[in-house]
């Protein structure tokens, strides 16, 4: 690694520890109360002595997040791929996706958890953080498919290549970053819809992340309401980074976008 | 080998690109088609690739071209980028489903004579421009088709690059015994590769000048000098201008 490389990592690292150092001197100065700012070691605090209780609605977060984000990459990628056989069935689909995309979750999350039931919650929160993850994977994922350098499909079409030879040979390759730029929004995209879910459901039926920061609130206990929303951050960046990872490992030798990263 | 008699397109636009085009296309020749841009020269091959049909007037085969009978170099090397060098040249075959074994196998050897064996394992992006067009040559010989369709394949590359592929082209055709149909806007390429050169009019585009290249058949970088070569050129180079002139005056103006 270069200096110019340690300095990437070392410099955001340097001013965290600074800032967090800052915080804490302020608190202690200023002798703010707790429930209105802890100090970050109260938080760390709280996070060692609640840790049992916040690993769990960590779990259950993650687990709605990425069942829903799977979910969504293969229904998105499924979906498009109907949609690239046939334009009537895409023009006839396609608005109804759209419909399902802006229409704000929070407005159809009591619906959804009515329909139901409060006795399956989880099957809910999945739903509703499909619903969210799920657009920009089709909608990346029909562009890349169609999105194919005409001179390649005539050189299918000539050399005789079948609908699936064209499309697992050519117009998958094709989309590939396509799909992978929609699979980095929608992964932050499920734990945002995993999180808003669980705020509408409330009222401890799901104790992910999200109820654990409601409760928390109701009960004042700040330090471990900043301990999960830490936590939930963490997780934010985890999916974020993992995404990135794939993309690169995936379009390294190829794909313009990562020319001159030193594969 | 093919007859191509009154041949006409229209867009759907209701422009006219060809305007009964009248050419014979016969074995083992080298036949170079050379017009102004715009012309309608990539439409022809297009058509004659069976992968757009004529408005009118049609292709006569002798025996037509099964799958994989027509090998196409495209303005572009037009590789995917996803996939290696070998496998960019095996498509065809595998489009044919042709055992992975002797696909490998078959890529390999016209990678070898276009030179790039040592390349097959690279990714097209790691190519020069010239390279990529090599690998596209291979490409479209590895099926051993009886034709082979070339649309300006060296347009974009350096003369240098060019000279040295012009030879390379030349030496393929004649140890692989196929039928090139050439497009170039170079008239000196198209005397120095062919066998015969069509000059084609302004839009829409006629066949205006048929000449048959009387060189000697081992053509080296040497006769680029001989009068004899200068004379064709001329000769070439006349019929475009008369064809571009034909054409304005049909009030067309060449793009
Ligand atoms: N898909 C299309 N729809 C409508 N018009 C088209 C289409 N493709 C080409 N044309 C028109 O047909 C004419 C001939 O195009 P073509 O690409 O065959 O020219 P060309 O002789 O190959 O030119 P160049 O030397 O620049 O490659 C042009 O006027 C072009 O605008
Ligand atoms: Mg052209």
């Amino acid at each position: 690694m270069t200096g110019a490389g340690i300095w990437r990592w070392l410099a955001p690292l340097l001013l965290g520890v600074l800032v967090l150092a800052l915080w804490e001197w302020a608190v202690r100065a200023l002798d703010v109360p707790v429930f209105v700012l802890p100090a970050p070691s109260a938080v760390a605090r709280a996070l060692v002595a609640d840790y049992p209780l916040l690993l769990g609605s960590l779990w259950l977060t993650l687990k709605i997040t990425l069942q829903a984000f799977v979910l969504a990459l293969i229904t998105g990628v499924g979906l498009a791929v109907l949609f690239a056989q046939s334009r009537t069935l895409s023009a006839a689909l396609y608005p109804y996706a759209v419909i399902l995309q802006v229409t704000p979750v929070v407005a159809i999350a009591p619906l959804v958890i009515i329909w139901v039931g409060y006795e399956r919650v989880d099957l809910a929160l999945l739903i509703l953080a499909w619903i969210v993850a799920f657009f920009p994977i089709l909608s990346n994922a029909t562009l890349g498919l169609t999105a194919v350098d005409p001179n390649l499909r005539d050189l299918f079409r000539l050399n005789g290549a079948g609908r699936w030879q064209t499309l697992w040979r050519l117009q998958m390759p094709s989309a590939l970053p396509y799909i992978l730029a929609g699979a980095k929004v929608s992964g932050g995209l499920a734990l945002i819809g995993a999180v808003v879910a669980e705020f509408v459901a409330g009222s401890g039926t799901a104790s992910g992340l999200a109820w654990r920061i409601v409760e928390s609130g109701n009960r004042l206990n700040i330090p471990r309401l900043f301990a999960a929303l830490l936590l939930l951050s963490l997780l934010g960046i985890l999916i974020f980074a993992a995404l990135s990872w794939l993309q690169r490992r995936l379009l390294a030798r190829w794909h313009e976008s990562e020319i001159g990263r030193g594969a | 080998m093919l007859r191509i008699a009154g041949l006409d397109l229209v867009w759907p636009d209701g422009r006219k690109a060809l305007d009964g085009v009248d050419l014979t296309v016969g074995a083992g020749e080298f036949l170079s088609i050379v017009g102004p841009s715009g012309c309608g020269k990539s439409t022809l091959l297009r058509i004659v690739a069976g992968l757009i049909p004529p408005s009118a007037g049609g292709l006569d085969w002798s025996d037509a071209p099964t799958s994989g009978g027509i090998g196409f170099v495209f303005q572009e090397p037009t590789l995917m980028p996803w996939a290696k060098v070998l496998d960019n040249v095996r498509l065809p075959l595998d489009l044919a489903r042709v055992p992975r074994k002797e696909g490998g196998v078959r890529a390999m050897q016209q990678l070898e004579r276009v030179g790039l064996a040592d390349f097959s394992a690279a990714y097209p992006r790691e190519l020069s421009g010239g390279m990529r067009m090599r690998v596209a040559l291979a490409r479209a010989l590895v099926t051993r088709p009886r034709l082979l369709l070339l649309d300006e394949p060296f347009a974009a590359l350096d003369e240098i690059t060019r000279f040295k592929l012009n030879d390379d082209i030349l030496a393929l055709w004649r140890e692989a015994g196929v039928t090139a149909l050439f497009v170039t806007h170079s008239v000196f390429e198209a005397v120095y590769l062919s066998t015969r050169v069509a000059v084609m009019s302004a839009r829409p585009g006629r066949i205006v000048a048929d000449i048959a290249i009387d060189l000697q058949h081992h053509r080296q970088q040497s006769m680029r000098t001989e009068p004899a070569f200068g004379a064709l050129c001329r000769r070439v180079s006349d019929a475009r201008s008369a064809g571009m002139a034909g054409g304005m005056a049909g009030g067309e103006v060449a793009a």
